[in-house]
């Protein structure tokens, strides 16, 4: 139905080149109308931070001790760009976010399936039980993690007591690499089903007709995984990549309460917590903030133009 | 119509409001008390107390309200200080903690107190506690109650190591008696305040100073780590993690996880803050720690660095300011005289477990019971020393907390890197 509707003009405009249909320039306007105000407001909340940000990390400015304060230009994002620590929080930070939106991603469309095909009156159940972990708080989850693998409170060390390397002794938070696996599993138990529930949407998209069709021509579940529901769902997968990675990219609350960024486990939110905060050096700490946020815009930007990600999906 | 009646009540609400706020703000132009707020940090309600007694006591003159600031010191820090820059006219009296008095004073953020009330608060207060008070030899607050860290032992394990406790001890004999016994000594070793607490306490004990010459500024100060002392200092920390004498815990272990460590079956020898005793008390009250675990608690000041020369053991406690942009000084003033009296440090101590700074409060029959060991912690105030004052402590302690964590990695490199690194990060070179 829908391609005997689409104009001409409209099939010229996917190439790119010919104007846009009053139809089109019609939708556009009632997007904005109807999106506008609250991009506005956004803005204006948004704006003013991230200005004020860029302006004070020009400075060499310390809170207490502000007749000292000094416009120093690039000279912080210098300091940050040639400092080991910051290279090393890069890398913690780009570690957590890959291995934990792979597994998330591979978890998550499990637990999709799950979701969308157990028998209908298990699925309400089904879908609370998955969903509770992102009904946490985060910090409380934090903790929680925290106590379960504590030394001296933990329950995990007794439990998993007959797995190598693990026992009595055992010190999770000690060293850094036993410390990132429990950061990374907290978040991944935690978020898993975010993206769960996003490729769960993704899923009821495809449409069933096109799968009853494969199973026809004799194409196996995995066939049919690959050829028809995957290649359908393609726009609900890399949605939820790009907005778990954003997410993941920012991580703070769980390293904050477990390790508190000690033995390696720092990542760049921290770090900009840390110098802005706690060390009060606003400047550097601005510094680290803008160079974070030119991150994530990165990424943003690498999965929509690279991957082509259509947030607006359905019209692709 | 219906929404009238309902416009008009959200009216008269917002008056009200309006009209509450408003005279609040004028209570004290009217001749009724003056409000003064009071930043305390979390306690067992013993300062809100105070509070109470010495409003009604003012007969009227003032009115304290306290504000409960975060639980951990450098939290705690971090608010005040932002309030502090922002010029907030709230800041009337603030419970502060001696580390980072220098940073506030520095720039100016605390009001001087009176020399006259100085000269009464302060007559007898124990040594390492009015150190701890104050900024370029003068006093910018006034001392409220102190803290110091003992050495608690087991006394049957330090019989069996046959160790006379009766004397100093050093070091050296506690982690050769807890190897001997197959016990694990409680100390700090997490990457947190407690690592600076430990390493600032061997270096001034060995008779050193982490920081010395012009500690105000930059280019005046200087990093003393790769000393002699810092080396002895390095040899006891990296000893206990190299020989495994902390326990498994220890690159995750705190005074509480110390604590509990030292209480079960492989506790031996501990540095902590008498708090642990009290804890000990209540645990053996609530039935998690049996009364025989108690009774072999021993105590004696901190261990010798050197065989012979007296200990510096470490300096805690709270001292009170006032905010120099604080509308109501003079009322503040009175107020933390009337908090820091020996009795109200006395009566603070006995119901909240701090240690009072005045060396009249330790008098009081109610502080001698509830505190068997308060002639021990009385001996240690006069003898600890404060961590380094200056406005840079901040950069100082996480550089050393960085550097000498964790324990097992530290070795006679370690005070030369971490005064490297600490150096480079105060001159803007590394981030932290």
């Amino acid at each position: 139905m829908s391609t005997t509707t689409q104009s001409p003009s409209t099939r010229r405009d996917a190439q790119g080149k010919a104007p846009l249909s009053d139809r089109t320039r019609a939708e556009r306007r009632l997007g904005w109308m109807l999106a506008g105000p609250a991009f506005l407001v956004m803005l204006l909340v948004t704006m003013y931070p991230i200005v004020q940000a860029l302006w004070d990390s020009l400075f060499s400015y310390r809170l207490t001790a502000p007749d000292d304060r000094s416009f120093v230009f690039l000279q912080n994002y210098w300091t940050v760009l040639t400092d080991p620590v910051f290279l090393r929080d890069l890398g913690v930070t780009v570690l957590i976010t890959v291995v934990t939106v792979a597994v998330e991603l591979v978890l998550g469309f499990a637990l999709a399936l799950v979701m969308n095909n157990v028998i209908k009156s298990f699925r309400g159940v089904v879908r609370t039980a998955i969903l509770v972990p992102y009904g946490i708080i985060t910090v409380v989850s934090a903790f929680a993690w925290f106590y379960a693998f504590d030394i001296n409170t933990g329950y995990v060390n007794n439990w998993f007591g007959w797995l190598p390397i693990i026992g009595p002794d055992f010190n999770w938070f000690g060293q850094g690499w036993s410390s990132l696996i429990v950061i990374m599993a907290s978040e991944i138990w935690k978020t898993t089903p975010f993206i769960s529930l996003l490729l769960l949407a993704g899923l009821a998209q495809v449409p069933g007709e096109l799968n009853e069709a494969a199973k026809v021509d004799g194409a196996g579940w995995w066939q049919r995984m690959y050829k028809v529901t995957l290649p359908s769902m393609k726009a609900a997968i890399m949605v939820a990549v790009v907005f778990r990675a954003l997410d993941a990219f920012r991580i703070f609350d769980n390293i904050f309460i477990m390790t508190n960024g000690q033995y390696g486990t720092e990542t760049l939110s921290l770090l900009a917590y840390r110098t802005s905060i706690t060390r009060l050096e606003i400047g550097l700490g601005s510094a680290v903030s803008v160079i974070l946020f030119i991150c994530v815009l990165l990424i943003a930007f690498v999965a929509m133009k690279v991957f082509k990600v259509d947030l607006a999906g359905g019209k692709g | 119509m219906t929404a009238k009646p309902h416009r008009r009540a959200l009216r008269a609400v917002a008056v009200a409001a309006v009209g509450a706020f408003v005279m609040a703000g004028c209570a004290s132009d009217d001749g009724g008390p003056v409000q003064l707020t009071w930043y305390i940090n979390p306690d067992a309600g013993g300062q809100a107390e105070l509070a109470k007694q010495c409003s009604d006591a003012s007969n009227g003159a003032y009115n304290i309200s306290t504000s409960l600031l975060p639980r951990d010191a450098a939290s705690q820090r971090e608010q005040l200080a932002r309030r502090l820059a922002a010029g907030d006219t709230t800041m009337d009296i603030m419970s502060l903690d001696p580390p980072f008095i220098p940073e506030l004073a520095e720039p100016g953020f605390l009001a001087t107190p009176p020399s006259d009330l100085i000269d009464r608060t302060t007559s007898d207060t124990l040594e390492g506690a009015a150190a701890g008070a104050q900024w370029n030899g003068e006093y910018v607050t006034v001392p409220f109650w102190a803290n110091t860290q003992l050495l608690f032992y087991r006394k049957s394990v330090a019989e069996a190591a046959g160790l006379d406790m009766s004397k100093p001890v050093t070091w050296d004999e506690i982690m050769d008696a807890a190897e001997s016994q197959d016990k694990y000594l409680g100390v700090q070793g997490i990457q947190g305040e407690s690592m600076t607490v430990w390493v600032n306490g061997l270096i001034e004990s060995a008779g050193g100073s982490i920081v010395e010459g012009d500690a105000a500024s930059v280019d005046g100060l200087s990093i003393n780590l790769d000393s002699e002392e810092g080396k002895k200092a390095a040899e006891i920390v990296g000893g206990i993690g190299e020989r495994g004498l902390g326990g498994p815990g220890i690159s995750s272990q705190d005074e509480n996880a110390a604590m509990a460590q030292f209480q079960g079956d492989k506790g031996s020898f501990m540095v902590n803050w008498p708090f642990i005793y009290s804890a000990t008390a209540a645990a053996v009250e609530e039935g998690s720690v049996d009364q025989s675990v108690l009774d072999d608690i021993g105590w004696t000041t901190w261990p010798e660095v050197d065989k012979g020369t007296e200990s510096a053991p470490p300096l805690g406690g709270i001292n009170l300011g006032v905010g120099a942009d604080s509308q109501h000084q003079e009322e503040a003033w009175d107020a933390i005289e009337c908090i820091t009296t020996p009795e109200n440090q006395a009566q603070y101590m006995v119901s909240n477990g701090n240690p009072a700074a005045s060396s009249a409060a330790y008098d009081d029959p109610a502080v001698r019971e509830a505190f068997p060991m308060y002639q021990t912690i009385r001996d240690s105030l006069d003898m600890a020393a404060p961590r380094p004052q200056t406005p840079y402590y901040n950069e100082v302690s996480s550089g050393i907390q960085e550097t000498w964590t964790p324990i097992n990695e530290v070795n006679e490199n370690t005070p030369a890197e971490s005064e490297e690194f600490i150096m480079s990060v105060l001159n803007g070179e590394s981030l932290l």
